[in-house]
């Protein structure tokens, strides 16, 4: 499957052959081969979800492969845990923070490695040393005893850096290290990887940021949909021809979204900010449309999204339905304006997984169901059977728990909990995630049917093929902010993950 | 408590030693304010009535505090790694029966085997408990809880009705209860010892800093290569061995065991540590403030009886002093937070 292996002398310091991983029935990984030899910084790159955490995840002994091996030195290994892993001078920056906020910067750096003095004591002294030692190499001015709580997420970041630094490692391995930090501490972080390569490190480096993979890398891994699809030197290569392979596919027909006519605007988004998450947000959206936000997960627009339904308050800015602006952080007047909002995690916000199918769906109209306070399961059985046959849901009783139901089916019913509303505006964060293909294609049918009723829908998806099949006009996010806004026909995979990852401007869309 | 030599901040130190400073005054305003309300408890009950400073009085505020200091030493380890162990009161019956059982079948059995029973007895209970909940994945409030109502049912069936009186113990063991060393009730010092050692396994072993780091972040914690589990079954074993050492305790000072011995000093024990300003969400508070807070605790309940307040309002004020506990750490907590984020904020600026 790997195309132009670099070859190399030096025997690989870690190296993973074939190796794969399931989340039930989720091929996380397959073909995953990747060799990192004493002094190369690889990069590895590919779209959200193409694989590149669980392969870290496996290198760092967090979950295990299923199958595949694992050499160390040349010898098989297997590790069971974190522990194994940083036993065998592996040291991981994961992209989630694993910072202890009631302790001190420096035991956060050392915990369960702490210098010993006499009868085991943990010598404050030379602890509280070694990590000003760190910080100093990092550049930054941060009290080691102060604690973590409270810190930046930029800081929290040069913590978590500093732990990886504090043990000499071998080989070393950074999840979007980069993603919080200034310019001039990049700078910094990548004179200390420089460092590390001189000392026969070897170093695995993941970012969007493409610039920077060019900038400190030598070599470079793609991934694509859970396997990985190249292997190349970084002097081989081209930005475009890295994000071709990272994209890869061939676009598929599966989401037909109907042609419309596009009314009035109905959504109006006017310099929403959120210090910290996302800066002057504007945008529109009008009936009968399919407005998708794209971007990487963390650019901030689940966020965005929270803000326009109220469930989050903006720092400024504000919504408007219908030129009839809304009041801020009152999801409750947002629900009655006319918005809709299905969270991107359903099992957590969009369901009560115990209760049947009728409760669930009907829960958005239980007062307009309910008689002095009682709800009568007759109203309540006839408007969820209704919306149950216009949304084609497989289901045995509508009195069954919804835990029952495929995810497709899931998400239908929090479909139909909002469209019982009979909302204006609909605001889908990420609709088909974890929904079989057959099932994907039904929610897409019913999305594109609602806008051509009428409906203004805002769509946040991380899925390319999704985003350009359905939507109308594609508003894509970097970092808390607006890069791009790219019609129908303008929009394709490259010059959306190009705005993506902060590079506009550079290639004519 | 943190009262060795800071070495001078140096050029590198920026904005944090102010943060720091701010941290650490507010652990030692945390247990100075305990001992502020203790002095303020006290004084007040001696105006009211004298007597309550005698010596002898005094004395016995002491003792009755040392066996919840211990177990509260106990408790803390587990609520730090963000658990919490319900069973301790069980714990103790159980442990105190053995040890009236054993010695008033056998007076001339040495003390010391005695004690090495009690304490494995509990030890084992605290293995189970943590057992269930580190392989068994059940959240301990359930495991716990369990513990208490099967451990105190085998107390039921292994005493079967019987009870161990005082006439029946050797003396040189209800000696223990009684006896003092340099004035200092011996019990007194069992306790001060226990929260010593505890306290300083806490505060300077990597094993004690770990279960901070469990409690503050468990997936970071596993992440970070701590062995969580093994830590978590370690706190439960040594919480359950500090109630076995209470049960032994408790026998030698009261000498009358029944199957009810200890019933309800769970809640006592937590809302000890509480007001002593262990966090019950895991990661802060130490061992000394838990001990403090079971003195306080302790005294309280006194003065009452001393200045014959009834019955419902000794329940009461326990009551309010933990929810004024719990509210002034929220307060005092969120100000911190809003503080060390002001800090941040300026250096990022």
């Amino acid at each position: 499957m790997a195309e132009g292996v670099v070859s190399e002398a030096a025997a690989a310091l870690v190296e993973l052959r074939d190796a794969t991983k399931s989340y039930g029935a989720v091929r996380a990984l397959r073909d995953g081969n990747l060799a990192l030899r004493p002094g190369e910084v690889r990069a590895l790159v590919g779209e959200n979800g193409a694989g590149k955490s669980t392969l870290v995840k496996v290198l760092g002994g967090v979950v295990r492969r299923d199958s595949g091996d694992m050499l160390v030195d040349g010898q098989s290994v297997d590790f069971h845990s974190p522990h194994d892993a940083r036993d065998a001078g592996i040291a991981v920056i994961y992209q989630e923070p694993t910072l202890f906020p009631d302790l001190s910067i420096a035991e956060n750096v050392v915990m369960g490695y702490h210098p010993l003095g006499s009868f085991k004591r943990i010598d404050r002294g030379a602890m509280n040393g070694q990590v000003q030692g760190l910080l100093d190499r990092l550049g930054v001015k941060l009290d080691p005893e102060r604690p973590v709580r409270g810190l930046s997420i930029a800081d929290q970041q040069i913590v978590e850096i500093a732990k990886a630094l504090s043990f000499d490692a071998r080989v070393l391995i950074m999840d979007e290290p980069t993603a919080a930090l200034s310019g001039a501490e990049v700078e910094r972080l990548f004179a200390v990887v420089r460092t590390l390569r001189e000392h026969g490190a070897a170093v695995l480096f993941i970012s969007h940021r493409l610039e920077e993979v060019f900038t400190i890398c030598d070599t470079v891994t793609v991934m694509r949909d859970g396997a990985v699809v190249q292997d190349a030197r970084i002097a081989d290569m081209t930005p475009d021809e890295m994000v071709r392979r990272m994209v890869g596919r061939e676009l598929s027909t599966l989401f037909p979204k109907q042609d419309t006519a596009i009314g009035a605007p109905v959504l109006k988004v006017h310099r929403l900010t959120c210090e910290g998450v996302f800066v002057d947000i504007s945008f529109s959206v009008h009936a009968g449309e399919i407005v998708a936000l794209a971007g990487l997960v963390g650019a901030g627009r689940s966020e965005v999204a929270r803000a326009i339904f109220g469930i989050d308050k903006p720092d400024a800015g504000h919504v408007e339905i219908d030129g009839r602006r809304l009041p801020a952080g009152k999801p409750l007047t947002a629900m009655r304006a006319g918005i809709g909002f299905v969270p991107e995690d359903r099992r957590q916000q969009g369901l009560v997984m115990d209760l049947s199918i009728a409760r669930n769906a009907t829960m958005t109209r239980m007062r307009a169901l309910s008689r002095l306070g009682i709800i009568g399961s007759g109203a309540e059985n006839r408007l969820a059977r209704e919306w149950a046959t216009r949304l084609r849901l497989k289901f045995h009783r509508l009195e069954n728990p919804v835990r029952f139901l495929s995810g497709g089916n899931q998400q239908k019913v929090v479909l139909a909990k909002w469209l019982a509303t009979e909302p204006k505006v609909l605001i889908l964060d990420e609709p088909t995630r974890g929904i079989d293909v057959g099932t994907k294609a039904e929610v897409h049918r019913l999305m594109s049917e609602l806008a051509s009723h009428g409906l203004a829908v805002l769509m946040i998806s991380s899925e390319l093929p999704e985003v350009l099949g359905m939507a109308d006009r594609v508003l894509v996010m970097h970092e808390g902010r607006l890069t791009a806004e790219l019609s129908r026909a303008d929009a394709d995979e490259e010059s959306v993950i190009r705005a993506a990852t902060g590079h506009v401007g550079e290639v004519a869309a | 408590m943190n009262v060795e030599a800071t070495p001078a901040p140096g050029p590198a130190v920026g904005e944090g030693a102010g943060a720091r400073r701010l941290t650490e005054w507010v652990f030692r305003v945390r247990e100075l304010g305990i001992i502020a309300a203790l002095a303020l408890l006290i004084a007040v009950t001696a105006i009211l009535e004298p007597r309550f400073i005698e010596s002898d009085s005094l004395r016995n505020l002491a003792l009755n505090a040392s066996i919840f200091a211990i177990l509260a030493a106990g408790q803390t380890l587990v609520i730090i790694t963000r658990n919490v162990d319900l069973s301790v009161g069980s714990v103790l019956g159980l442990s105190a029966f053995l040890a009236g059982d054993l010695l008033s079948g056998n007076q001339d059995l040495a003390l010391p085997v005695v004690f090495v029973l009690g304490i494995a007895l509990g030890a084992a209970c605290g293995l189970l408990n943590g057992v269930l909940v580190t392989w068994g994945r059940v959240p301990a409030l359930v495991v716990t809880l369990g513990t208490l109502y099967a451990f105190r049912g085998i107390a039921f069936l292994w005493t079967d009705g019987r009870q161990v009186n005082a006439e029946t113990l050797p003396d040189a063991f209800l000696n223990l209860g009684t006896d003092s060393v340099l004035g200092v009730p011996f019990l007194v010092l069992i306790a001060l010892v226990v929260v010593l050692a505890v306290g300083q396994w806490l505060r300077d072993y990597r094993a004690g800093r770990e279960l901070y780091a469990i409690g503050s972040n468990p997936e970071g914690a596993r992440l970070a290569g701590v062995r969580s589990d093994r830590r978590v079954l370690s706190a439960f074993v040594l919480a359950g061995a500090l109630a076995g050492l209470g049960g032994v305790l408790f026998t030698a000072r009261f000498g009358t065991v029944d199957a009810t011995a200890g019933t309800g000093y769970e809640l006592t024990v937590i809302a000890a540590a509480v007001v002593g300003g262990v966090a019950i969400f895991g990661g802060t508070g130490s061992v000394y403030g838990a001990a403090l807070g079971a003195l306080l605790l302790g005294t309280i309940t006194s003065s009452l009886i001393v200045l014959r307040v009834e019955a419902f309002w000794q329940q009461a004020s326990i009551g309010a002093l933990l929810l004024l506990a719990i509210a002034l750490d929220r307060f005092v907590g969120l100000r911190v937070d809003a503080a060390l984020r002001r800090r941040s904020s300026r250096r990022a600026a």
